[in-house]
């Protein structure tokens, strides 16, 4: 098996204003990031040779990418991976560059979730009729938060205080970013006191649902030099798939999923990282909720299983700290159009890494790490680029 | 003889006070309390309970027969003692029956259970009867009306309760009704439903099977009649000869007239009560009245262990008030559902095994269960190596949760996400029921209830949502 | 041995071409006609009429228990068969029940009334079955429905064709249903419904009956079991078995349409009516499970030819002009309220201590002069029994005298354009019963320009009119059918 590191470049990339943009349909999002990607990589509409497209639910077909950008009759193919669809979209374009037979070739992800008139998600309850039939997203993620703190012996009160710090975080950062749909400071108080959506989560430990697209420009890494000087290349790309809901799957523990293991590990062995804390510049992970946030840190290596209270507590994930997470505010504050997010993450570690991060702006960074969990969880996908080759 | 072998009954956990109908209309209000089915209850998931109950440590493989009587079914063209018979896990090769129309339904299906095993086409039949009946609000009747549901196992062997004779009168009268477009229960001028309906048909008929076999009230230790309110019921019995240590109490006070399953309900509660060698005098009404004559056997003891209506009656919890018993029966319009569901015959149909019936699979390789049924084991890969077990009347611990504000639609917020955890670590995600959001914990007991999810496709999607045990079982 | 020991029927008169829909709302005419029940007729009625064909030369005293199958009784919660009982005169001392909610609730009721005879518990029970089940309109199911009803008395006596066996099957599927709330019959996807409804579980039933009594095919002289809406399920149920298309009874669905839970037993009458001594018969219906009999037919047959059954129901019949008749009489439209003042509101009370006047149509006869006589204006204010005879004033000399089967002669008549009627004019006659007694009465299913003095008439149960929460049964005149 070989490994896809240092095989494929991001040359361009895009990313529209996250929020709830009333005044913008699926054809405005996908023609603003589309086109920041072109001229960030100084090509052509018509330089692009293949597509890849990624949405939950906004569209079908690749013809949702085509027909918007006018697309000249290249293949488009749509993919979908809940909530690392964008992600996916990325994925099997640096694929489709490594196998040779692309050298231009478009990701792109985008999601309208604000013409359905409800607040919060519309989850997918699965197709059977009664099975998942009152499940929401906070009400899954909440069980985790339930059991995580019996398990690890805080109690309510301590655990939504370590939870509501990754809030206060995150919502500081995002503040800092002139697209995030969330730019507005919060306290911990307010994160605690909060109105409950599901218990133990409150308001502010949920993400919101945002309208938003993102894209990018990738070619083989041998030619990235030919459009740009300061190229990112792809240093490892991990993807895991579960066997079974976790709410009915045997012996599921509730505090850690399997997945966000399986993916870093996979990515981590190609980008060669053996140790993730120190050598990871800037993550994005998949904050859907606090919570998540929470087990991901222990997930991906950051923080000692059962401990990342700790860090939490010592402020390790900070734009200040030793491993910053969440430097655009994440899913929490910028905002999570589904098919778009693992594109979002990746715009943040791109430009990070390109230093062009304006007060956000980590120092010395050389690899950036982005990560979706998507499902009830089910999928999990770990993506690192750099910054130079080697 | 051919008798009574098993008996249950189920009570739904929540009691609306009178006083409390009263305060909010004005008015008097009757004593006690009455029984109010959860907004995720319908007689059929009632008299799911009842059956379950009476069929404690009982094969739903030996029995043959299903009878299901009501007068709210919630089918008017589908049968739903198929559907009942489904969640018990009976076989197909069953009689099945829904007996309807009349208040006297469950005697009705008790005798044409007692027939089909006396003429040797069944050996044991299951009769239900449940009843969720609507009153008119700011009516009487309003206060009267409770929900309930009551089961008896009929066979031929080892019964608890023999059946000796059995009479039917029948009578045209339009004195409690509904059409089959009226929601409430209409009612004809109080005095005359009672003395030309309820007491001259009841009368006749215990006064007939009393004659018939050369007895007198004296020579019964319970006299178990049905009484659409106490005072009424008093005066009726009094005229019987019956002293009121000889008289079952209607459960008035403390669940309501409960319509089809009323009487059998009663004779639950002194069944519960009942020392071998006592004779029985059950008698219902409805367009005429059914007279029976039972005596106890020594095998009642046998059958015990039923949470039947003493154990049922404690378990309970008091509505806050009388706005909540409008949205359980939708009394009220409610917002619209935000989180709508599927809906699809084809599904149901396909999973009926797994919805209805609880059904897990269990890998003959590794042992593990898992829910719903996988063909490929979660554990051990094994492809489609496994058996069927249902999982309904397991018990099992809450092992997370989440109390859901958004996913109720609003109606009863919050929804109590549950992860239920069986033993062998089979994993089952439902909502919680019948349960005070304040009092859930990690680790709590709970058990499996069938309950009423959602219409959608236009039909009653049922299934299985956990709660805390009813105390006892 | 227990057994069939009587049968009748009921067909409405009206029929519908189904062209006629076609004509209404275009799309796809199914072929044949349709019976429509008129405006007064419900289940409870046709079922009566059902069980009064059955009754012919039976005295209601050797019947002791009346079982009611439908899916669209006019009462949740009110027993209708004690309503039929009324009507039939049976005693008071009978087994009544109403089965419902399936399809196949007329062959549940049998075997519900084979236990009770074989049991002991009662010795002739009658199974009345009727439906009037309402398709949405402009959809299939308003084409292939139909109304009517039949009627089975069961007993050990002068028995018809014995019932051999049986066998049962129960199965949950939402295949055809209509919720507490539907009015109209509501279905899935119709290949799915048939597929793994009708056409698995029936002939499971049926071969699992021949199984179980040894049987095969050549052993029967007719086969008879419903046929859902999609008609061509109905012989290939036959072919998978190994039937021949001869031994096949046809469903009656170019003629009737499906009437739901009355159209096993519809098909069984109509079967019985060309059967022979010797013939047997297989009989199975379906309905969220099936089920299916064995039955022999007797020498006793020959006896009971006199029935109107579905065969002479059948020829009888009135096309009706066009579809908008159907959707008045169904009150699938709401028509401008006529001027009229409002009736008066019924008295329950009333009706209840009229009820054998009402619905039995008990009369009087004078025991001093011999004239019968029936309580005029009963049910409208609770009048009482007659106290004083209108001939020769004898006070209280009276012993009760029954108009049901009495036929009767038009004395003189009324075409009322004014009244308030579902079908004007309103037909008002005033007639004279054969063996005396006078009476005025609503006419039904007549064509106005047909109605003449002199004409002879017959009686027949019908729904008088719907006030404050209560069907008013009552009796009206009619033409001689058949």
């Amino acid at each position: 098996m070989e490994s896809i590191r240092d095989k494929v470049a991001i040359i361009g990339m895009g990313c529209t204003r996250f929020g709830e943009l009333w005044e913008k349909g699926t054809d405005d999002l996908i023609v603003e990031a589309a086109y920041e990607a072109y001229e960030d990589a100084g090509i052509d509409p018509n330089d692009i040779q293949a597509a890849w497209v990624g949405t939950v639910a906004s569209g079908m077909m690749g013809e949702c990418l085509s027909t918007p950008l006018k697309l000249r009759n290249i293949p488009v193919t749509h993919v979908e991976n809940a909530c690392a669809t964008g992600h996916e979209a990325l994925r099997n374009a640096c694929f489709a560059v490594a196998s040779g037979m692309y050298d231009i070739v478009l990701a792109l992800g985008f999601e309208k979730l604000k013409d359905t008139g409800l607040g919060g998600l519309g989850v997918g309850r699965g197709l059977h009729p009664t099975l998942e039939m009152r499940r929401t997203a906070p009400g899954t993620f909440a069980f985790i938060a339930t059991r995580y703190f019996h398990t690890y012996g805080l109690t309510p009160e301590q655990g939504k205080q370590t939870i509501a710090k990754i809030a206060v975080k995150n919502h500081h950062n995002g503040s800092l970013h002139p697209k995030a749909h969330f730019r507005r400071e919060v306290t911990l108080e307010q994160v605690i006191n909060a109105p409950i959506i599901a218990w133990p989560l409150g308001l502010f430990d949920c993400c919101p649902t945002t309208d938003g697209a993102a894209a990018a420009i990738v070619v083989p890494a041998a030619m990235a030099k030919r459009f740009r000087q300061d190229p990112i290349y792809i240093k490892g790309i991990g993807l895991s798939s579960a066997q079974l809901l976790p709410h009915f799957r045997p012996n599921f523990g509730w505090t850690s999923f399997t997945v966000n293991k399986e993916a870093s590990r996979q990515a981590y062995e190609q980008a060669g990282i053996k140790d993730p804390r120190k050598e990871i510049s800037v993550a994005c992970v998949h904050d859907c909720f606090t919570i998540t946030e929470l087990v991901i840190y222990e997930d991906l290596g950051f923080s000692p299983v059962g401990r990342a209270k700790e860090d939490v507590d010592a402020g390790t994930f900070t734009l200040e700290g030793e491993l910053p997470i969440q430097s655009d505010g994440g899913l929490k504050s910028f905002g999570h159009p589904i098919g778009a997010s693992g594109l979002r993450m990746t715009y943040e570690t791109y430009k990070q890494l390109q230093g062009k991060c304006d007060v956000r702006q980590i120092k010395n960074a050389r690899l950036g790490l982005s990560h979706t969990l998507g499902g009830p969880p089910q999928v999990s996908c770990v993506t690192i680029v750099g910054n130079s080759l080697g | 003889m051919i008798g009574i072998k098993s008996y249950g009954a189920y009570i739904p956990y929540y009691r609306l006070s009178r006083s409390e109908i009263a305060k909010t209309w004005g008015g008097p209000a009757l004593p006690g309390e009455k029984a109010v089915a959860n907004q995720d209850e319908d007689s059929i998931t009632m008299a799911v309970e009842a059956a379950f109950d009476c069929t404690r440590g009982i094969d739903g493989a030996n029995i043959d027969g299903l009878f299901f009587a009501s007068t709210t079914s919630p089918y008017k063209e589908k049968q739903c003692s198929t559907i009942i018979a489904t969640v018990l896990d009976m076989g197909k090769e069953i009689r099945t029956a829904d007996f309807a129309d009349c208040l006297r339904a469950g005697t009705t299906a008790l005798r044409a259970a007692l027939d089909a095993v006396k003429a040797g086409s069944a050996k044991n039949i299951l009769v239900t009867a449940a009843d969720c009946r609507l009153a008119y609000p700011y009516s009487m009747l309003e206060q009267s009306l409770g929900d309930a549901a009551a089961c008896f196992l009929i066979g031929d062997s080892d019964v608890a309760v023999e059946i000796e004779d059995c009479l039917s009168i029948s009578y045209e009268i339009t004195d409690v009704w509904r059409t089959d477009e009226d929601d409430f229960v209409r009612e004809w001028e109080e005095r005359w439903v009672i003395t030309h309906g309820y007491s001259q048909n009841v009368e006749e008929a215990a006064s007939a099977i009393m004659k018939r076999n050369g007895l007198s009230a004296k020579d019964f230790a319970k006299a178990v009649i049905y009484g659409p309110d106490p005072r009424s019921h008093a005066a009726l019995v009094r005229r019987l000869g019956f002293e009121e240590n000889q008289v079952q109490d209607t459960l008035f006070a403390t669940i309501g007239n409960t319509g089809t399953p009323s009487a059998p309900l009663m004779l639950v509660a002194a069944l519960e009560e009942a020392k071998a060698g006592d004779n029985i005098l059950f008698a219902s009404y409805g367009d005429g009245a059914d007279a029976f004559i039972l005596k106890v056997t020594e095998q009642i003891e046998r059958i015990r262990e039923r949470r039947g209506v003493k154990i049922h009656l404690a378990s309970k919890a008091l509505l806050p008030s009388y706005g909540k018993y409008l949205s359980f029966r939708k009394l009220v319009q409610l917002p619209p559902q935000a989180l709508r569901g599927t809906g699809s015959a084809t599904i149901m149909w396909r999973t009926k095994n797994w919805v209805l019936g609880c059904h897990a699979s269990k890998c003959r390789k590794c042992g593990l269960i898992t829910y719903p049924i996988q063909r490929v084991c979660y554990g051990c890969q094994a492809k489609d190596d496994y058996d069927e077990i249902s999982l309904s009347r397991e018990k099992g611990t809450l092992f997370t949760f989440s109390l859901d504000n958004i996913a109720s639609g609003g109606i009863n917020p919050p929804i109590i996400q549950s992860v239920v955890r069986f033993q062998g670590g089979t994993q089952f995600y439902c909502m919680m029921t019948d349960c005070d959001p304040k009092e859930v914990r990690v680790d709590m007991p709970v058990e499996m209830t069938l309950r009423r999810l959602h219409e959608e496709a236009n039909f009653h999607n049922y299934f299985w949502k956990c709660r805390p045990p009813r105390e006892g079982g | 041995m227990v057994g069939i020991t009587s049968y009748g029927a009921y067909i409405p008169l009206h029929r519908l071409s189904r062209e006629e829909f076609f004509r209404a709302w275009g799309g796809l005419a199914l072929p044949g006609e349709r019976a429509v029940a008129n405006f007064d007729e419900d289940s409870v009625t046709m079922a009566t009429e059902a069980a009064i064909d059955c009754m012919k030369g039976i005295d209601p005293k050797t019947v002791d228990g009346l079982f009611f199958a439908t899916t669209t009784s006019p009462y949740r919660e009110k027993q209708c068969s004690t309503i039929i009982s009324v009507a039939l005169d049976l005693g008071r001392e009978i087994r009544t029940a109403d089965f419902t909610g399936s399809l196949r609730a007329g062959t549940i009721a049998i075997a519900s009334a084979m236990d009770a005879i074989n049991a002991g518990a009662a010795k002739s029970i009658m199974i009345t079955a009727a439906d009037l089940r309402l398709g949405a309109p402009a959809g299939d199911f308003e084409q292939a429905l139909g109304d009517g009803g039949a009627a089975l008395l069961l007993g050990e006596k002068g028995v018809i064709a014995t019932i051999e066996g049986s066998y049962s099957i129960s199965d949950d599927f939402s295949g055809v249903w209509r919720s507490d709330a539907d009015t109209f019959v509501r279905t899935w996807e119709d290949r799915m419904v048939l597929d793994e409804g009708y056409s698995a579980v029936l002939p499971e039933a049926i071969s699992g009956l021949m199984k179980k009594y040894n049987l095969a095919p050549g052993d029967f002289a007719k086969v008879v079991y419903d046929a859902p809406t999609d008609i061509r399920r109905h012989p290939r149920v036959a072919g998978g078995l190994k039937f021949d298309a001869a031994q096949l009874q046809d469903s009656l669905f170019m003629t009737v349409g499906n009437t739901g839970a009355a159209l096993a037993m519809m098909m069984l009458v109509a079967a019985l009516e060309e059967a022979k001594p010797g013939d047997r018969i297989l009989f199975a219906s379906y309905g969220n499970g099936a089920d299916a009999f064995v039955l022999q037919v007797t020498p006793e047959i020959e006896k009971v030819r006199d029935r109107r059954g579905i065969k002479n129901h059948l020829a009888s019949k009135r096309v009706l002009a066009n579809y908008e008749t159907y959707v008045r009489w169904r009150g699938l439209i709401t028509l401008e309220a006529a001027r009229r003042p409002d009736r008066s509101p019924t008295s329950i009370a009333g009706l209840w201590r009229d009820r054998r006047i009402i619905l039995g149509l008990w009369g009087v006869k004078c025991k001093v002069c011999g004239t019968p006589q029936y309580a005029q204006g009963a049910g409208l204010g609770g009048s009482t029994p007659l106290r004083v005879c209108v001939n020769c004033q004898a006070k209280d000399q009276f012993e009760d005298y029954r108009f049901t089967d009495k036929k009767a002669e038009i004395f003189t008549f009324t075409q009322d354009n004014l009244a308030d009627t579902v079908d004007p004019p309103a037909t008002i006659t005033v007639v004279d019963f054969e063996g005396g007694g006078r009476a005025v009465f609503d006419m039904t299913d007549r064509d106005p320009a047909e109605v003449k003095v002199g004409m002879p008439v017959e009686m027949t149960f019908r729904k008088l009119y719907f006030d404050r929460g209560v069907h008013n049964y009552f009796w009206k005149t009619r033409p001689l059918r058949c």
